[in-house]
Formats: structure tokens, sequence, C-alpha cells
């Protein structure tokens, strides 16, 4: 609990543990929804979960290394920068994940602002 | 501090946009770019137009540059804007709602407007031209509420419309001034051919008639013609040709004869204004093609970004009608003269004809109808003006069947320029083709498709595609049709995964990517739904699927829709349900508030916009069996009511097709698999286009295999005759195992029995050993199988892992 004190924009989603591996999750923060990823080698991934193409679910997406393929039409979306990998174009915004004593938070920061360029 | 050259571009359209895109290529970050666009949309592909309208794409689907593009690249976009005034002197453009920039270069790609006949009455509602986005919506649009269309010109585009009412479900005629459609591009017998094409699609022609007035007070009722009759009209579509677009031009003391008057680099007579695509003229000629204009777009992008070019010299145009069922294409010349000689194939069996037309040894045009991939090649013999002997011509109608790209020599892609189009949907050159094949290492059409785009939308240039690379990698080519690897994270094919997951005994995903060295370490989503269904059929009792490998419809067992919401269909054997049933189905969509309860094609109930985390409990209330709807698997069995009620029926039809879906239910299969039952010759249940389609005829079954109604239809093959239901299930045993094990993954029966050959699939199948040992592990298969609803019921890590939704409280 110290860590949403200090840095009141963390958010809690709960524990690393229970997060599946490959998998995505939806998460509902603000009216948003988030997909999180647990990654092979255990990295934890959160972004927005809706493709800018025709806002396909990311979080039901084939997952491969750093890289979500959306389930509408394929389109490979990296995970860690959010951008959507040629010859496709366009970006998914990305949330910075914190985890800490066990425990997934996600940065709502990037909430409120786009920062895909 | 260099200044950044300010372009202005006036149209936002193909032409206008393709020279950008081109410019940007040629010398990134040295222009300033600003681009005006009458209509609200960013750039998108008119051509697709008729696709939209036929219900095949959406406007999404034809943008070709999101607004994320012109951010990227840092342009200026003003859509909805139209430049009313150009100040040649000062170098400004002004738009209708006052916003004023300068230029240091301006293009003009007005483009053109439809040609609207000035008929008495063209004034009233429901008269409409078919040019862009909006008329594409006022059509969809009327669909709704009226019955009839009538489309003025029998021409390309007419045709296009008429063919988009037809899939509205909306009757239409087509009303064209000339004795034969399409006149300008096909001789007497290809357009009559054509006729009977559509009329069989349910259009109706009107020919020779002259339109006199449009009838109706203030909306259309009908159209009248100068010979006195008329005909009924809730909409009227005029499609007889377009106009470029120069009023702007005109007003601005821009020389304009039909187009803006153009030079061999597309400048107007004003310095520092150029013109490109439809509303330019150049050399006498104004063209409404996209070929032409990705090549005049082409020349004008290096001559402002400062690259030395050739000068644009004209185009020979081709052309190709977009109707679903039809093919034709034509280009150059096409009616036959004195001076030519013509090699012809007329096939009326086939509905084929093929004309190709020759003078002085020389190509000079052709004619297709019925197989037009071999349009592109002829074309680049025409334009290029090369010599050829009759055998090679001979060769180029008859010699090609299917795909193969054995292209006589001097016919081929290796001589055309490197700013030729190959892939004229998306403006894809040669150059641009050969460029990413080296650079990247490309070595499949597919490889090609994903990078370049090239073959992406209509698909017609792909065995030109094939081609380059071929010539591009020498030897190191492979084939697409001979080794095609499985994806781009590895060079083995579907064939070779399988064998060595039998010989190596290899036992899961990661696994097999690893031992066989995969270049993507994680594979992709291509790849690994196609292992995860290869190991499961080699070893079905030791193997334990692998979800994550597995595509969203399948790990969570619904239909994912497009607004993120699940469809459910519950298994409804045979399609024979009952009322109790019904009524369960009608309580969970009335408490789940499910918005839309709907009969699948396959006589199903489909439950659609179930929220994710409700499709548990949906399943829980139903209490039935999944359906697999979503599955590559056995989807539906397919009935008629067979003797039980009809007095045609020779069998029992409904009781046959429960039997065989509860023998088949949940069986993993490379793609989706659909069957039906019918009681009786007349053959209700269509058994005709079913992977699997059975018909009872006096005494026995017929058996018939790969028919597909979906996207390329196909009537399937009589595979065997039987006698009892017994030997029936067995011969579909013996059948769907023997597909189970030989084709890839996802290739459909149809596809599947044309690449194995029906004779040896029934010498298989009717060889009593084989058959038994390929029934003895489909019973292994299907002894493991459970259903995944229950299972996901039962298993609360189940419903955590994959349906649950986290609501975090910030």
């Amino acid at each position: 609990m110290s860590v949403t004190n200090e840095q009141p924009y963390l958010i809690e989603i709960g524990p690393v543990d229970e997060l599946p591996q490959n998998t995505g999750k939806t998460v509902r923060v603000q009216g948003y929804e988030v997909a999180l990823f647990k990654l092979s080698n255990g990295d934890v991934r959160a972004i927005e979960n809706r493709c800018p193409h025709k806002g396909g679910v990311l979080a039901e997406g084939i997952v491969s290394g750093e890289y979500v393929f959306c389930p509408m039409h394929d389109q490979k979306i990296s995970l860690s920068s959010g951008h959507v990998q040629p010859p496709d174009t366009g970006c998914v915004t990305t949330y910075p994940v914190v985890i800490t004593d066990h425990k997934i938070y996600i940065d709502s920061r990037p909430l409120s602002k786009e920062v895909c360029e | 501090m260099s200044q950044k050259k300010k372009i202005v571009l006036v149209g936002n359209g193909m032409a206008g946009i393709n020279t950008i895109e081109h410019m940007l290529k040629l010398a990134p970050n040295k222009f300033d770019m600003t681009v005006f666009g009458s209509e609200p949309y960013p750039n998108y592909n008119r051509i697709m137009l008729s696709s939209v309208l036929a219900g095949d794409s959406t406007v999404d689907d034809i943008v070709m540059n999101p607004y994320e593009w012109y951010e990227k690249h840092g342009i200026t976009l003003y859509t909805g804007q139209t430049v009313t005034n150009i100040d040649t002197t000062k170098q400004t453009v002004t738009s209708d709602q006052g916003v004023q920039v300068p230029y240091d270069e301006l293009i003009l790609a007005t483009g053109s407007n439809p040609f609207m006949l000035p008929l008495p009455g063209a004034d009233k509602e429901g008269v409409i031209a078919f040019r862009n986005i909006q008329d594409c919506q006022t059509m969809i649009d009327a669909s709704k509420k009226y019955k009839k269309a009538v489309v003025i010109g029998g021409g390309l585009l007419g045709l296009e419309a008429a063919r988009g009412f037809i899939n509205l479900g909306m009757q239409v005629d087509v009303v064209h001034i000339c004795d034969h459609l399409m006149e300008r591009q096909l001789d007497p017998t290809a357009s009559k051919m054509l006729q009977e094409a559509l009329e069989e699609q349910g259009m109706n022609f009107l020919l020779n008639k002259e339109s006199a007035e449009i009838l109706g007070e203030e909306r259309v009722t009908g159209l009248s013609f100068r010979d006195g009759t008329s005909t009924e009209a809730d909409l009227v579509v005029m499609a007889v040709g377009i106009r470029p677009n120069v009023e702007l031009a005109q007003t601005s003391g821009i020389e304009v004869d039909r187009g803006i008057v153009v030079n061999d680099v597309l400048e107007t007579n004003q310095p520092h204004v150029f013109a490109v695509g439809e509303c330019a003229q150049h050399r006498e000629t104004v063209y409404g093609l996209v070929a032409p204009l990705y090549e005049q777009s082409a020349v004008l992008a290096k001559r402002l970004a400062d690259v030395e070019t050739e000068p644009y010299e004209g185009s020979v145009v081709d052309t190709k009608l977009k109707v679903s069922g039809v093919d034709v294409f034509s280009g150059g010349e096409f009616i036959d003269t004195d001076e030519t000689k013509a090699i012809r194939v007329h096939d009326e069996f086939s509905g084929i004809y093929k004309k190709v037309l020759i003078k002085d040894n020389q190509v000079v045009g052709t004619v297709l109808f019925g197989d037009t991939k071999e349009g592109s090649r002829i074309m680049k013999l025409v334009r290029d003006q090369v010599e050829v002997s009759q055998q090679d011509m001979n060769a180029l109608l008859t010699g090609s069947q299917g795909n193969n790209s054995t292209a006589p020599t001097g016919l081929g892609t290796e001589h055309m320029d490197n700013a030729d189009i190959i892939c004229g949907c998306n403006g894809v050159s040669k150059g641009d083709i050969c460029q990413a094949i080296q650079e990247q290492g490309l070595s499949t059409v597919e490889e090609v498709k994903n990078v370049t785009k090239a073959s992406r939308s209509c698909g017609g240039c792909r065995p030109l595609v094939s081609e380059i690379l071929e010539h591009t990698l020498g030897d190191q080519y492979t084939g697409s049709e001979g080794k095609e690897p499985i994806c781009a994270c590895t060079d083995y094919s579907h064939e070779e995964v399988v064998e060595a997951i039998r010989e190596k005994q290899l036992t899961y995903v990661k696994e097999v990517m690893n031992v066989l060295e995969w270049k993507n370490e994680e594979g992709c989503s291509k790849c690994r739904p196609a292992l995860n269904y290869y190991l499961g059929v080699v070893d079905p009792v030791a193997y334990s699927d692998d979800h994550t490998s597995r595509f969203v419809n399948e790990r969570m067992h619904a239909n994912i829709q497009k607004d993120g919401t699940y469809s459910v269909v519950p298994r409804i054997y045979g399609g024979v349900t009952t009322p109790e049933d019904l009524k369960k189905i009608a309580e969970v969509a009335l408490k789940y508030e499910i918005p839309t309860v709907k009969l699948t094609g396959g006589q199903r109930i489909d439950l659609l916009g179930v929220q994710k985390e409700n499709l548990t409990e949906v399943w829980e209330d139903l209490g039935m069996r999944s359906g697999h709807a979503y599955g590559k698997a056995l989807r539906t069995v397919k009935t008629c009511v067979g003797d039980t009620y009809c007095r045609f029926g020779t069998a029992d039809a409904m009781g046959m097709g429960i039997r065989m879906e509860k023998r088949f239910e949940g069986l993993n299969t490379p793609h989706k698999v659909k069957m039906s039952v019918s009681g009786c010759p007349r053959n209700c249940a269509e058994s005709g286009i079913k992977d699997l389609g059975v018909v009872a005829i006096d005494g026995g079954w017929e058996l018939y295999v790969g028919g597909n109604g979906g996207v390329k239809i196909r009537v399937g093959d009589l595979l065997a005759t039987v006698k009892t239901e017994d030997e029936l299930i067995e011969y579909a045993e013996a059948f769907l195992q023997y597909y189970r094990e030989t084709a890839r993954y996802l290739e459909r029966t149809a596809q599947w029995v044309e690449r194995m050959g029906l004779e040896h699939v029934q010498a298989v199948i009717e060889d009593d050993e084989q058959r038994q040992a390929l029934c003895q592990r489909m019973v292994t298969a299907l002894s493991v199988h459970s259903d995944p609803w229950q299972k996901a019921i039962e298993d609360k890590q189940v419903q955590k892992d994959l349906y649950e939704v986290i609501d975090a409280k910030a």
C-alpha cells in the first residue's frame, strides 16, 4: 500500500502470480480498457486494449515474444513501443508497469494523454 | 539554415497522394507539405468503391493513408475544404473556408467529376452518380427502403454499380445506348458473353435505349426513353462517363482544354504549377484509369524532388472489370481490322474467350473473358512492342493452367522497367518489389505481400509477383506452389514439419520451433496454430493442447465480434431442436440482454453480442454443448426433413444428420468442416457444396466431398456410393481422417481434394485395409474429445485466466 501513497498515479492491478503467461488479461481502469500481458520471460506489459486499425481487442491476440497479433486482422503490434509493425501503420498507447511486493501496478499517467507520436 | 520547400497539393485522391508518397521516399524531410481535399476522408482507394458497394469491403478497408500517416510525415491536411482560388503570381492558394497557404510548387490533382446527362428531371431526388463514398452511401441507404434501381450506362462503372445493387438485394435495369456492353473495351463476342453472365446474376439489360426523361414528382419514379417506352425506378444512377475537374485551373488562368494541359513532366503553362491524374490532359489524352495515373505521379515526384527522370510519354491502358463471378480484361486494340491477325480461343462450354490481336508480328491488344490471368503479361508485350512468334502467343493463351509461371522467354516481368506498376490497387512498382526482396531477404509471395502490400487487395497481380521473385532470387527461389514455408519464421514446409514431428517424436510447440531452429524464437500467429494442430493429429492422446497458440475464437470457445463481444452457438444436432431447448435459449437471451438472436447459415441459433465475462454463465444456463461454430472443427450437419415428413424423401435425413454430428462433434480439423444430409436427390440440404455432403438415393447413399459454398464456390465430387448407414459412417470417418492427416493447416477440403486429386483420395478410401486403419486412428482422435464449455464451467482457473475482466480502482 505504501507504493500507492507515495506514487498516487500508480494503480494496483493484482498479484503478478495470478497473471497467466502469454494470454492477455482485460483490465478496466477509469473507463479505459488496458490489455495486460505476462511474456515468456516473465516481464509484464500493459497496452491500450484497442488496435488503431479497427479497435480490435488486443488482450485476445496471440502473444509472441515482445509482440501481440491483433485478433481482428492479424496486425503485429509491439508490446514495448506500441508501434504497429510494417507494412501496417499506427500506434497503441503503452503504460509503464511497476511490480513491487509481487504486485502489479500500472502507471496511469499516459491514460490522460496520447503518448504515440 | 535550409528552408524546406513548400509543396501544396490540391486534391486528396489517388494521383496526388501517390505523388507525395514517391516524394517522401525520394527526398524525406525536404518538403513542407499541405494537402486539400473536398471530401471529408483521408486518402482512399476509389477503385475499390465498387467493392464497398458490393459489401466486400467497408470504407475503412479502402482507406490507403489514414490520418496518422499524414501526421507521421508532418503533412498538413485540410479535409472537407475546396480550394477556390490560385494566385499564380503571389504563389498562394485559398480555400472556400478562407484558409490561405503559400506554395513553392503546386500540384493540381483535382480528378474528375461524373458526367450527368442533362435530362429533364435530372435534379429529382434519387438521381445520383457513382463516384465517391457519399454516392456509395446513398446507394446502400436506398437499398434499405427501395426495390428498383436503374443504372444508365453499360460501361465499366455502370456494370460495377449494377452488380452492387444486386448484392444489396435490389432489382436493377442497366440502360445502354449501344447494342452491346462495354463497347469501348470489348468486341461483340466478349460483350455477348458478358451480358449472358450478368443476366444469369440477375441483371436486366435495356440495350439500344436512349434516355429521354426522368419521371416522378419530387423523387424519381421512372425513366422514359426516346422510343416511347419506359421503366420504373426508385433510384437512378448515371454512370455515363467522367469529366476532368478543371474549374479551379480555368478560373486561375491555367491553360485548359478538355483537361488541364500538361507537358511531359506534368507541368502546366504556369510556372511552379503541375497537374497529375484524371484532371490532366497529356498529349491530347485524358486518362480515367489507375495505371497511367501512377506512371504520371512517378515522373512528377522525381521532377519535384530533383531526381533525374525519363519524361512521361503517355500510357497504353487496359481495363479489368471488378464484378464477382465475371472475369473480363481488355487492353490496346481489340477490334479486328484488315491489318490485324488474331489468335483466338473460344470455349463456349467453359465460357472462356481469349483473343490476342497482332499487327506486323507485334501484339497490339487483347480481350480476355473467363480467364484473365495472362492479361498483364500480354499488355506488357503491347507496351514494349515486343516482336513475338506465333508459337509464343499460342503458349501464352493455351499453355498455362493454374498458377505456373513458366512464361515463354521474352514475355515475362524481367523485361519490365522498375517503374512499371505491378499492383494497380496499391501502386506498387516492380522496383519496389525487387528492392524489398533484396534488402529484406524475402522469398515468398506472402512475404512480399506483407512488406510491400502488392497483391494485398484484389490479388490479380499474384502471378506477376511470383515471377519477379523467381527472377530476382534465381536459383534460390523455391517456387510458391512447390515448397512453401509455413510462414516467415521458418524455411520448412507444412509437410516437412509434420514429418519432423513424427520422426523426432516432438511433443510440444516450443520444442518444434527449437529443434527446427525457427528464425523467430516464439513463432507467430501463422505457425503456432499450425504446429499446435499438427502435434494434436500426430499424437492425439499424449498431446496437450497449447491454448496460447490458438486463435482467440478457439481459445475462448466463442466467436469474437468486431466490437469485442462474442457470439454463442449451442450445438443443435442435425438442426433438430425441441420446444424446451428453444425456451431455454430464449430465457438466456433475455437474462443476459443478448441483443441479437439469429439463425446461422448452417441451421443453428446464434446469440450475438455476449459480454466476455458472461460467457461461462451463459453456457451454464443454456446447459447445452458447444456448437463449435468458431472452430477448425466440425461445424454443423445440415439436414432436410427426409422421409420422416417429406413426400419425396427416401431416407431418414434428420436421423442420419444427428448421428453424424454426434459422431464427429469436436473433431479438430485443418479448417472448418461443414456437412449435410439430403433425404433424396432433390438435395434440399445442398450437399453439393459441403466438405462432406450426403445424398440419399433409392437403396443407398452418395457421398460428395470437397464442395464449398464460400469465397470460391466449388461443387463437390462424388467420392463413393454406399448401401448402409454404417458404411456411410465408415467412409466419412476414413475421408475425414485422411484429410486431417494430409492437409496443410487452413486448407479446406476443396483445395485439398484438388491438390491430392480425387482419384487418389478415392483409391485410399476404397482400399479396405487403409480405410480400416484410418477409421481406427479417427476413433483414437475422437476418444479424447470433451465439451469445452463444460470444462470452462467446471474449472475455476480457466474462468479466471480466460474470461475474467479486472476492474482496477484508481
